[in-house]
């Protein structure tokens, strides 16, 4: 019993892990790679994990839907809507400096929090989305393997794919583009290349994988609501797994959601053993205040994370800051 | 002994140098002037006398004292103002509150000062409420100027002062320079307009790719052959 | 007749939002104009300056109106803190890192606050106000108290901007970082000036909201994007365009429920920031300060 509890905690541990993996690989694609600024990855992970959801789920009258389509549709539905936000966004924030990106990031995230919790009849509001299946549920009870470990599985898949595809894109021409453009932008912009796209393309792709991890969140908890998308949970905790991986990495990005989320679901165990009785509702902010100083740490001490990128990336840059 | 004095200077960006082994003086009471071509490095032996950009190797001595790599704020309080070429005005400040900053890093009384500010350029007390972002071009470098003269230096450095001004004001701006001369200040300054910066200047360096190619009183460089075939337009 | 009042009601009600609003943007503006980044634990530090104030109430049982200079001086004295253990030692190498170090910092900021003050929710001693009724308007007198408060603020500010040596050297930093450091500024002590007054302008702001409403932990957050709205709308940079800023979008959020769901109030302060920025990328005041 006890270690059937262990296995199906470890199941569940992992599972977050690989859909924050994927978040992590996002946003590496906009900020690690590109230098795009954005602190609101809670609301592209939101409109992928709702559209999916809405995409898959039998008729109700709780919330839009009905449309019962198969889950690779739904994945397909969660990552296009969130290119399409993404591409608004880009688009929008193309010309101006990061801090308006930022800005406007927070913004979308913000405001769609605003429309889940309100709009009932396309996400029944703060009740929630429930009832939303896990993929190929049956086969893999069929073949004896437990539910969690079958969505992990799954999870895991899509994982590979997205750092497949991830790390791909960043050895191509195109990801040393989006590195030059990130180093010396008018460089880059001098050698001809049109910079504006190279950022909105990187800026789409990484809000897609956000999406894709949102579909994924989805199918494995079943249920959503807008809670799941404060920025603590949805933004905040991505941003602090690659900067501690490595940021330019994307196996710092791998890296990093496993560290951190070690870190941020050991912290529930030991507040749970430390604080006193009647003290137990501190733990939650206490285990954000520990994180959060973690990220301030790294910050100061080792800005390039657990894996660093590797070394060309340096060169320049010391010549560049003297000089301001 | 110089006031100033900057020898052998190796020292750039933080990629290759720029300097490769320039030298200065500078004494109370006289004009030296930079020349050189585009990228001779003139503006930068400048910044790297005021500690704008590391130097590697070589020493600056202000005052016998070694002032090598100091920060831009101790240079002040020694009593060494430097004036930008460009963007070197407050553009939302007024008139009067750019001279107060310049002035900032000295305590006591800024009556006194601005008196004498106003003195060397009357237009300045004329407009003292305007915004200096909203002055003409000439006017800004007698607000840069007068920025500069508010701790009253003992060195004034000027990165080129005239530039991008009328013939008529670069004119006076020059008669002002030799004026501030005049009060006992030292002025070190990187000029483009070689000839009219020579005339005025008691001494003059010519830098070619960071280092010195020539150095000799103003009148004698504005004789030699080889610097006016090269700097001076023949 | 019916809306031209209800919208008169709704101004009044903007104008005291937008002056809210204005506090935390002015900071917000002065903060990127000398350290060149925007600052996202700005609106956390609303809440701290909220609860500080809360604090000294109860434990001193003062007026009310002691909250607000306890308040600023709590929240100056945070903002500084964060400024000199945190901040400082990230903008010598990484500016733009500052941009997700402040963001984590208003979580921290936050958390602390809940920490202390647990999740519950609080507010002000003085109890429900019966307005005045003034024509058809009503009004709470407790609206004409912050509108004051912030006109007060708002003023002292304008003279040590003006008026002091350091509120100069603070508009000649935002003017031209260079030219200040080659003029002999100290840089890092007009910086911790700009923490201290951005600081307590934001506590201003968070105990002038607490009077107007409640206290939350969440309060500072959730104020953040309208007071970013605000500063981008008066130009990013420009203290004095945040007024201006700060007036339109604490209006445009009240009067917009006359027409949508008042839930939606802090997406109308996303959109018109979003459409200034597509249009009038530096704001819609001209010049600086």
């Amino acid at each position: 019993m006890e270690l059937t509890g262990i296995a199906a905690y470890l199941v569940s541990f992992f599972t977050f892990v690989g859909i924050y993996s994927v978040l992590a690989l996002g946003l590496n694609m906009q900020w690690g790679l590109t230098g795009q600024f954005n602190i609101g990855i809670a609301g592209f992970f939101a409109i992928g994990a709702y559209t999916s959801a809405i995409l898959t789920t039998s008729e109700t009258t709780r919330h839009l839907g009905g449309f019962d389509q198969p889950f690779l549709v739904g994945l397909a539905g969660a990552v296009a809507a969130s290119a399409l936000l993404g591409l608004a966004v880009g688009w929008i924030t193309a010309r101006l400096r990061t801090d308006y990106l930022a800005i406007a990031t927070i913004g979308i995230a913000e405001t769609l929090r605003l429309v889940i919790a309100n709009e009932g009849w396309l996400t029944n509001g703060v009740r929630g989305v429930s009832g939303i299946q896990r993929p190929l549920d049956g086969t893999f009870q069929a073949l004896g393997l437990g539910s969690g470990l079958g969505s992990l599985l799954v999870v895991l898949v899509f994982v590979g794919i997205a750092y497949f595809f991830a790390e791909r894109a960043r050895c191509s021409p195109w990801g040393r583009v989006l590195r030059a453009v990130r180093e010396n932008e008018p460089a880059t912009e001098a050698a001809g290349k049109n910079v504006g796209r190279f950022r909105l393309e990187a800026f789409v792709v990484g809000a897609g994988i956000m999406g894709l991890g949102g579909g994924l969140y989805a199918h494995h908890f079943g249920f959503l609501s807008p809670e799941a998308f404060l920025p603590l949970y949805g933004t905040f905790l991505v941003w602090v797994m690659l900067i501690a991986g490595g940021s330019g990495n994307n196996k710092g990005a791998l890296l990093g959601a496993v560290v951190i989320w070690i870190i941020w679901s050991g912290s529930e165990f030991v507040m749970r053993g430390v604080l006193p009785e009647g003290y137990g509702g501190h733990a939650g902010p206490l285990r954000v205040i520990l994180i959060g100083v973690l990220l301030q740490v790294i910050l100061i001490t080792r800005p390039e994370g657990l894996l660093p990128e590797k070394a060309p990336r340096d060169i320049g840059k010391g010549a560049g800051r003297r000089e301001s | 002994m110089s006031l100033l004095r900057a020898n052998d200077i190796y020292g750039g960006y933080g990629g290759a140098d720029i300097l490769n082994g320039a030298s200065i003086a500078v004494d109370k009471d006289e004009i030296v002037v930079i020349i050189g071509a585009n990228g001779a490095g003139k503006s930068t032996l400048m910044k790297a006398v005021f500690g704008l950009l590391h130097v590697r190797s070589g020493e600056v001595v202000y005052r016998d004292a070694p002032i090598t790599n100091g920060r831009p704020e101790t240079m002040v309080t020694r009593g060494i103002a430097y004036v930008p070429q460009e963007h070197n005005v407050f553009p939302s400040l007024t008139v009067q509150e750019n001279l107060e900053m310049g002035g900032y890093a000295l305590k006591g009384d800024l009556r006194p000062r601005l008196e004498t500010v106003y003195g060397l350029f009357p237009r300045l007390a004329e407009r003292r409420r305007q915004e200096a972002g909203l002055m003409s071009g000439g006017e800004r470098q007698m607000v840069a100027m007068g920025r500069a003269l508010m701790i009253e230096p003992s060195l004034l450095m000027l990165d080129e002062p005239t530039a991008g001004l009328s013939p008529r004001l670069i004119d006076e701006t020059f008669q002002r320079i030799a004026s501030i001369r005049d009060l006992g200040i030292g002025v070190l300054m990187v000029e483009q307009n070689a000839k009219q910066a020579l005339a005025i200047a008691d001494r003059g360096y010519v830098l070619a790719t960071g280092a010195n190619r020539f150095e000799d009183t103003g009148p004698n460089l504005l004789a030699n052959r080889e610097v006016a075939e090269m700097f001076l337009g023949g | 007749m019916y809306t031209l009042i209800e919208l008169m009601q709704l101004s009044i009600y903007g104008i005291v939002l937008g002056s809210i609003l204005t506090l935390g943007a002015i900071g917000v503006s002065m903060i990127f104009g000398i350290l060149r980044f925007a600052h996202f634990a700005h609106g956390d530090l609303l809440t701290v300056g909220a609860y500080c104030g809360l604090g000294f109430l109860s434990l001193t049982g003062a007026p009310v109106w002691f909250a607000l200079p306890a308040g600023m001086a709590g929240a100056a004295v945070v903002a500084v803190l964060v400024d000199q253990a945190v901040y400082r030692q990230i903008r010598r190498t990484q500016p733009v890192i500052l941009l997700i170090s402040s963001f984590g910092m208003g979580l921290i900021i936050r958390s602390v606050v809940q920490v202390i003050w647990g999740p519950d929710v609080y507010s002000y001693p003085g109890g429900i106000q019966r307005p005045w009724q003034i024509w058809e308007l009503s009004i709470i007198p407790n609206h004409v108290w912050i509108l004051l408060a912030a006109v007060v603020l708002v003023a002292l500010l304008h003279l040590f901007l003006t008026r002091t040596r350091l509120g100069k050297a603070m508009r000649a930093m935002s003017d031209n970082m260079d030219l200040a450091l080659v003029t002999g500024i100290p840089a890092e002590r007009v910086i911790m000036i700009t923490w201290i007054i951005g600081g307590a302008l934001a506590a201003g702001a968070g105990v002038l909201l607490g009077m107007d409403s409640r206290l939350t932990p969440m309060m500072g957050w959730s104020t953040l994007l309208p007071i970013f709205a605000a500063a981008i709308v008066g130009g990013i940079g420009r203290p004095y365009g945040a007024i201006a800023g700060g007036m339109l979008i604490g209006l445009a959020m009240e009067i917009s429920t006359l027409f949508i769901d008042p839930s939606y109030k802090l997406a109308v302060a996303f959109v018109i920031m979003v459409a200034v920025l597509i249009v009038r990328p530096h704001g819609i005041l001209k010049g600086a300060w």
